[in-house]
């Protein structure tokens, strides 16, 4: 059995003190959702921290963020997703050599490799155990997920600190602007399904969890069973796996107390969640999280809090709802995230008692 | 007790050959792919030698079986040779039920591609489909894509250790029931972006690697893919594929000691050979042969000579690195020496380990120098070493169908 015993998250909204579940909701009229981030210096040495870029600050900080909620539990083992690792980096280095071959400072390049939050945070907690990152674009924190579970079934780890992590920058915005990915200006990310249109609005964070093999008093919720679906073949494919998935936890669609979807703004997209909600789960409960953290290869790190945090204080902010479904309490939720119609996952999450 | 993990293809392309029959020819005649830059256009070009592939993105086409077009970095065309390769050997794509994933590994991923054309990125729209195929998943998807698999596709990124992780993950969905077949591997292209990262940290041998050596002095980097095919006994039952060897043992462990720099008892080395050989079940002395991490720095090769001497005691097998051939691969490196691991076992040889004179100081070994051959080799542990001190370690074993009272069909 897997449970989320910590939680330490840094996003676009007031997220990092860990004491309240979306109370204070941050409108950013922006290019794209920034994070509100903590004064590093709380967290990391100065001394250390004076060369991290900010990607490697904010996952440090979240994981410590993490590992106090959880009761300053040392993990044994330390897994992270990034879809991008420190974009920053990437570029500093490729606006370098794009120039001239010469005088390269050697941080960004070694920040810029994927793995090193992960191996950066195993340095600070001094933590021996296995340590991996994967890096595949929204299927990066679910396989985080995967292999975290996997980890407790086999009985090589009783704590492991999992996260999902990236960053958004102007430069890369404006790149990747060109593919039609974001809206093509500043929007509120509070009015989003308001004014819809092509592209979602852009974001970024770093979440990292305790999965531990055992609840205790802290425990959020069990984590049940995290699946991947790459490029279904068909839309009714994706929907018997769906149903698949939830028999093999001995479930069916009717016991899912809320669908917490990736839904983004873009209207190019967005049509897939719906026919996703109508035809499994039309009588549920239906939320998204997107607006309050923008769309990102590993956003559903900040859906797992959110669905976390309902389940824990049986409470569902409005700001989430997407249908006026509301049942008495939560039981189960299931996240459904797919990215393009590539990466389709699963998250199915359960109340502790 | 777990289930057994066979290998039953494998495919490769690097600088010492485009499939594996070229590859085991250089290795039996002692060829090192190692030379000036050819292709890559680099400053470095006269400063620096590497071991490329010797083939243009047009050339790749060909090889992959692919018609020219836009979007395919040279590392995703690496990656669909030496994966397609495997698959054949193993009939993956022969339609069969088989639940079969693909965990690929990079660390520059489609940078080849757009360093090219970054200038454009950044003004006009002439390489948007380089935007998207930069990312470390656009290779896995392609390959995935290009071989129908479906079941279950992921990236993995620990620098140096990556593809050894691939591995270590595809056995570990397997016995967990996951999967019962993986493609596991990775592929790099040489990019100007690592070159000048590797070369900025002055880690960067003028000559060709010389590995273990006294007078080491830095890493020769090399590019290609690697990938194995695993399979587990039920999926075999079905194949009745030839096993080429068994995996073993696997161990990740992490230094915790430095971004870039192995700890000088190499405590992660040391951790994930112990781990790997304590799953194993084998005793130290009954590792015939280690295909070291031995990428030529200072730090790495005395790192692990120690962790290796900690861990075997009076029991050290042969020992070699086989990058001298190779160059360092990076993400490839694990699933490309995983390789040259299995055909030691499958030759009963042993590589030398080239560029070697002087044996260094501190350490009570010296590495293979010479090809050995008709050696009895029954297990092999291969080590892959990362930046940020991602240490892995594999062991395979000749396949004998008594290893286990469950016996596959096949044999």
């Amino acid at each position: 059995m897997s449970y989320i015993n910590g939680i330490g998250l840094i996003s676009p909204q007031n997220t990092y003190e860990n004491n309240e579940f979306l109370q204070n909701i941050m409108e950013q009229n922006a290019d794209y959702l920034k994070c509100v981030e903590p004064v590093y210096k709380n967290f990391i040495d100065p001394i250390l921290s004076r060369r991290m870029s900010r990607l490697i600050k904010m996952g440090i900080t979240s994981a410590k963020i993490c590992l106090a909620d959880a009761g300053e539990i040392q993990p044994d083992a330390i897994i992270t997703g990034t879809g991008l690792g420190s974009v920053e980096d990437t570029e500093k280095i490729l606006g370098d050599i794009t120039k001239e071959e010469k005088f390269l400072n050697p941080t960004p390049f070694i920040q810029s490799t994927y793995n090193t939050i992960s191996s950066q945070i195993a340095i600070i907690l001094k933590c021996h155990g296995y340590n991996s990152t994967y890096v595949h674009r929204s299927f990066s924190f679910e396989s985080v997920l995967q292999d975290a579970i996997m980890q407790l079934e086999e009985g090589t780890a009783d704590h492991i600190l999992a996260g999902g992590i990236d960053e958004m920058t102007m430069n890369h915005l404006q790149i990747t602007r060109r593919l039609g990915l974001w809206k093509t200006g500043p929007v509120s990310n509070l009015r989003l399904l308001e004014e819809p249109g092509p592209g979602a609005l852009a974001g970024e964070g770093s979440a990292y969890f305790l999965v531990s093999g055992e609840p205790n008093e802290n425990s959020y919720a069990q984590l049940i069973g995290v699946e991947t679906i790459y490029k279904p073949s068909s839309r009714e494919k994706l929907f018997l796996h769906v149903r698949e998935f939830l028999e093999s936890h001995q479930l069916n669609t009717g016991d899912i107390d809320l669908v917490l979807t990736g839904v983004n703004g873009d209207v190019n997209w967005d049509f897939l969640y719906q026919d996703f909600l109508s035809e499994l789960f039309p009588g549920n409960a239906a939320a998204w999280y997107k607006h309050l953290c923008g769309e990102y290869h590993t956003a559903s790190g900040f859906g797992l809090f959110t669905a976390a945090n309902i389940l824990k204080h049986q409470v569902y902010p409005e700001i989430l709802a997407l249908n006026t479904n509301s049942p008495k309490d939560f039981k189960y939720i299931l996240l459904y995230n797919h990215f393009r119609n590539v990466n389709h996952s699963l998250i199915l999450l359960r109340a502790i008692s | 007790m777990p289930c057994r993990i066979f290998i039953t293809g494998s495919g490769i392309i690097s600088g010492i050959g485009k499939n594996l029959y070229e590859t085991l020819s250089s290795l039996m005649e002692g060829r090192s792919g190692i030379g000036r830059i050819r292709l890559l256009q680099t400053a470095l070009r006269d400063e620096i030698p590497v071991s490329e592939v010797g083939f243009n993105h047009t050339e790749l086409f060909e090889l992959a079986g692919l018609s020219p077009q836009e979007g395919y970095s040279r590392n995703a065309l690496f990656g669909i040779i030496a994966a397609t390769e495997a698959s054949r050997q193993a009939g993956i794509g022969s339609g069969d039920p088989i639940k079969t994933g693909l965990i690929s590994a990079t660390t520059v991923g489609g940078m080849d591609q757009c360093e090219l054309y970054y200038n454009d990125f950044l003004t006009n729209d002439s390489r948007n489909v380089y935007i998207e195929s930069y990312d470390c998943a656009d290779s896995t998807e392609k390959i995935a894509d290009h071989l129908g698999i479906r079941d279950y596709v992921t990236t993995i990124s620990t620098a140096c250790s990556s593809s050894a992780n691939a591995i270590l993950l595809g056995a570990r969905m397997i016995q967990s029931g996951k999967l019962d077949r993986v493609l596991a591997g990775g592929c790099e292209a040489l990019t100007k972006f690592h070159l000048n990262g590797f070369n900025a940290l002055k880690i960067l041998d003028k000559e060709p690697c010389k590995p273990f050596d006294e007078g080491r002095n830095g890493i020769t980097l090399g590019e290609g893919a690697a990938y194995l095919v695993l399979e587990s006994e039920e999926s075999l039952k079905q194949t009745h594929n030839t096993v080429l060897a068994e995996l073993v043992g696997w161990g990740n462990s992490c230094e915790a000691f430095h971004q870039t720099a192995s700890s000088p008892d190499g405590v992660g080395a040391y951790l994930a050979m112990k781990k790997a050989l304590e799953m194993s079940g084998l005793l130290p002395e009954a590792i015939d042969y280690i295909n070291a991490h031995g990428t030529g720095t200072d730090n790495n090769d005395l790192s692990e000579g120690r962790a290796i001497e900690k861990l075997f005691g009076n029991h050290i097998p042969k020992i070699s690195s086989t990058k001298p051939f190779t160059g360092h691969t990076t993400s490839a490196a694990g699933s490309t020496e995983a390789i040259l691991s299995i055909l030691c076992i499958q030759q009963q040889v042993i590589w030398p380990n080239l560029n070697f004179r002087v044996p260094i100081r501190d350490l009570h070994f010296s590495p293979v120098q010479k090809l050995l051959t008709h050696v009895p080799v029954h297990a092999v542990m291969s080590n892959s070493f990362g930046f940020g001190g991602n240490d892995t370690s594999l062991i395979f074993k000749k396949f004998t169908s008594s290893h286990s009272p469950s016996q596959p069909a096949t044999s």
